[in-house]
């Protein structure tokens, strides 16, 4: 069974007088597994296509069926449920609660999942560990590199074992070399099982994806699969002599 | 809900503790409000105890029967200007008035009282010895006089302290000792317990006490018939004052052959009326304090109200993040919530703890007596969470309708 099945999906806002098809009649289909960059200028409607995907907003009109279930009408209150249980954020700005520790960060999901104090900090401990901070559970953001930063966030998109983690220019904020090694976490939590969607408009992260589409004027101008480059060459290059 | 307030509890006071200068600056309004409510009723309390206390001192369930007044070309002589009341009409009182626990007659004379030592001018009350009960006067030395002193005339004085410290040397005890009235010797017999001020101001402790017969004999005569005085009644109870009062009405009225359109030629007062109208007045002077503070309480509320705006747009991609990570709108809704009330609260608590304090501090500098009431601390404690809801309701239903991503976008 595929885990996004989006067909025809509109979503138009008004501006004054004018509509503005921010996506125009997009259908997609991905499969558990898969490791997907959307790529597209600014307004291409990419980061429209990723919020509704994410469940944060709903289409104008066209299905949404996720994991099974249909999603494009669901209430505010669900649509939440569903972003809990289903799917995994991971942000530009790393988005971190400030004055909070890695754990508590990691944590969040699980307390609005409903789990108890003992099991939350196992299971956060646990995906910090996968993201090679399990020796900085209780630093505060403040207190970490922007990479870290980002590791943290992507510990808390894992910790409820989300069917799909998706990512918004997860590397927009970060150095190249910094940014091979959050690409080489996403590749190796990948190969593990996990499926992954992230924006990007730069080709050389898009590069480690294992497929790639383009959005341009809010459709699907390009929908590739090719041989994902391993990200880990590019962290410590061979060197010569 | 309890499920929610555990999940949300330790997160809103993480904020808290967070902005503690804040989080206390915004309770300072509520902590006024609480305390001022709290230390106003416990003062008013206080204050009700007084007055209740000292028309207690004046006697238990006290009526004064007073004779009529004379009209001689249409000037009127006031009460007691025409002695109505008879010695046969005070027998029917204490035989005949069910609700009558006790009736004295009490006749007063201002004169000079000397000893060996000095003399005073102050009150003397003639009367017979069931008024020491109605006015509930203790004796502190010696005794009060008795009946077998009323049949016989005796010339037996009792003495209030005031006039004990006048006519005798500290040190000097006055039991048996001789005191003068207009040259008559009297032998001091008692000497009352200091009974301090009455609700007018006037001194309880300068007056003596002798028999009425004696004082009708030897002090001031007049026509034996009647009462040159007052009568005063003590009622079975506090609420048998008014039935005391209707009975003694319908008595008297009979026994003095008063038609039914007719006027009394007597007066009756009723002290515990009267205390009742004074405890209104406090009762009313409280209220008013009281809804002082509940206008403070409320802008104490808005002071809540207008920190938890700031609060909820400080932290807007909080919120943003919260709810893409799975939080529903209701539980944002409890967060936010939460935090008001905890601040209300907390406040509440610090302002019972403060009020407290204050009433008590205030009460120990009037000499008031301390009433601490534990419904008003319940009351204000619940007002203040109430305060929390009502004014954290809007700030918390802003940030539950935040639109995620605006809010993961809020810079």
């Amino acid at each position: 069974m595929s885990l996004i099945v989006a067909t025809d999906l509109v979503k138009t806002y008004r501006l004054g007088e004018t509509e503005l098809h921010a996506l125009d009649g997009v259908s997609l289909t991905i499969e558990p597994g898969e490791f997907v960059a959307i790529m597209g200028a600014s307004g291409s409607g990419k980061s429209t296509l990723m919020n509704i995907l994410g469940c944060l907003d709903r289409p104008t009109s066209g299905s949404y069926t996720l994991a099974g279930r249909e999603v494009s009408q669901l209430s505010a209150a669900q649509l939440a449920e569903v972003r809990n249980r289903t799917l995994g954020f991971v942000f530009q700005s790393f988005n971190l609660l400030s004055r909070t520790t890695a754990l508590e960060n990691a944590e969040l999901p699980l307390v609005y999942a409903g789990i108890g104090r003992r099991e939350r900090a196992r299971r956060a401990a646990t995906a910090l560990g996968r993201v090679g901070l399990g020796d900085r559970l209780l630093h505060h953001p403040a207190q970490l590199s922007g990479g870290q930063q980002q590791r943290v966030a992507i510990a808390r998109a894992i910790v409820n074992e989300p069917r799909l983690v998706l990512a918004d220019e997860p590397t927009g904020n970060l150095d190249s070399k910094t940014s091979f090694a959050v690409m080489a976490l996403f590749q190796e939590l990948w190969r593990a099982g996990l499926t992954i969607l992230f924006v990007t408009h730069e080709p050389d992260i898009a590069r480690y994806a294992s497929r790639v589409i383009i959005v341009r004027d809010g459709r699907i101008v390009s929908d590739t699969t090719q041989v994902a480059r391993d990200a880990a060459l590019d962290v410590s290059p061979p060197k010569a002599a | 809900m309890a499920l929610m307030i555990g999940q949300t509890l330790p997160v809103a006071v993480r904020a808290l503790l967070r902005n503690k200068l804040r989080s206390f600056l915004t309770t300072l309004g509520i902590i006024i409000g609480v305390a001022s409510v709290i230390s106003m009723v416990g003062v008013g309390e206080g204050a009700k105890t007084r007055v209740e206390s000292a028309f207690a001192s004046m006697g238990t369930n006290l009526l004064l029967v007073l004779s009529g007044t004379t009209r001689s070309g249409g000037v009127m002589g006031g009460f007691g200007s025409l002695p109505t009341l008879t010695w046969d009409d005070l027998h029917a009182i204490r035989t005949e008035a069910p609700a009558v626990a006790a009736a004295a007659p009490a006749q007063n004379v201002r004169v000079t009282v000397s000893s060996d030592e000095e003399n005073w001018t102050t009150g003397v009350t003639g009367t017979t010895p069931e008024f020491f009960d109605i006015r509930a006067w203790h004796i502190g030395r010696g005794t009060f006089f008795g009946q077998e002193d009323l049949e016989a005339n005796n010339s037996v004085i009792v003495l209030g302290q005031t006039v004990v410290e006048h006519l005798f040397s500290p040190g000097v005890d006055p039991i048996g000792k001789i005191v003068r009235i207009r040259n008559i010797p009297f032998v001091v017999v008692g000497v009352l317990e200091r009974k301090g001020q009455s609700p007018l101001g006037s001194d309880y402790d300068d007056v003596c006490v002798i028999p009425v017969t004696t004082f009708q004999t030897k002090i001031q005569g007049g026509l034996q018939k009647y009462i040159a005085g007052i009568i005063m009644v003590s009622a079975k109870s506090n609420e048998d004052t008014s039935r005391a009062q209707r009975q003694i009405t319908a008595l008297l009225r009979d026994r003095h052959h008063i038609q039914k359109d007719d006027d009394d030629d007597f007066s009756i007062r009723n002290l515990t009326e009267l205390a009742n109208a004074q405890q209104q007045g406090t009762r009313a002077l409280t209220g008013l304090l009281a809804a002082i503070a509940v206008v403070s309480l409320i802008v104490g509320g808005i002071g809540i109200m207008n920190i938890m705006l700031v609060s909820v747009t400080e932290r807007t991609r909080e919120i943003g993040v919260r709810m893409a990570v799975g939080a529903k709108p209701s539980q944002i809704l409890w967060q936010f919530l939460v935090e008001a009330v905890s601040l209300s609260t907390l406040g509440g608590l610090v302002g019972v703890i403060i009020g407290t304090f204050a009433a008590r501090a205030l009460a120990a500098k009037l000499a008031w007596p301390y009433a601490s009431r534990w419904d008003m601390v319940l009351v204000s404690f619940a007002f203040s969470a109430l305060v929390g809801i009502g004014f954290g309701l809007y700030p918390a239903r802003k940030a539950s309708r935040l639109d995620p991503i605006e809010a993961l976008r809020y810079e």
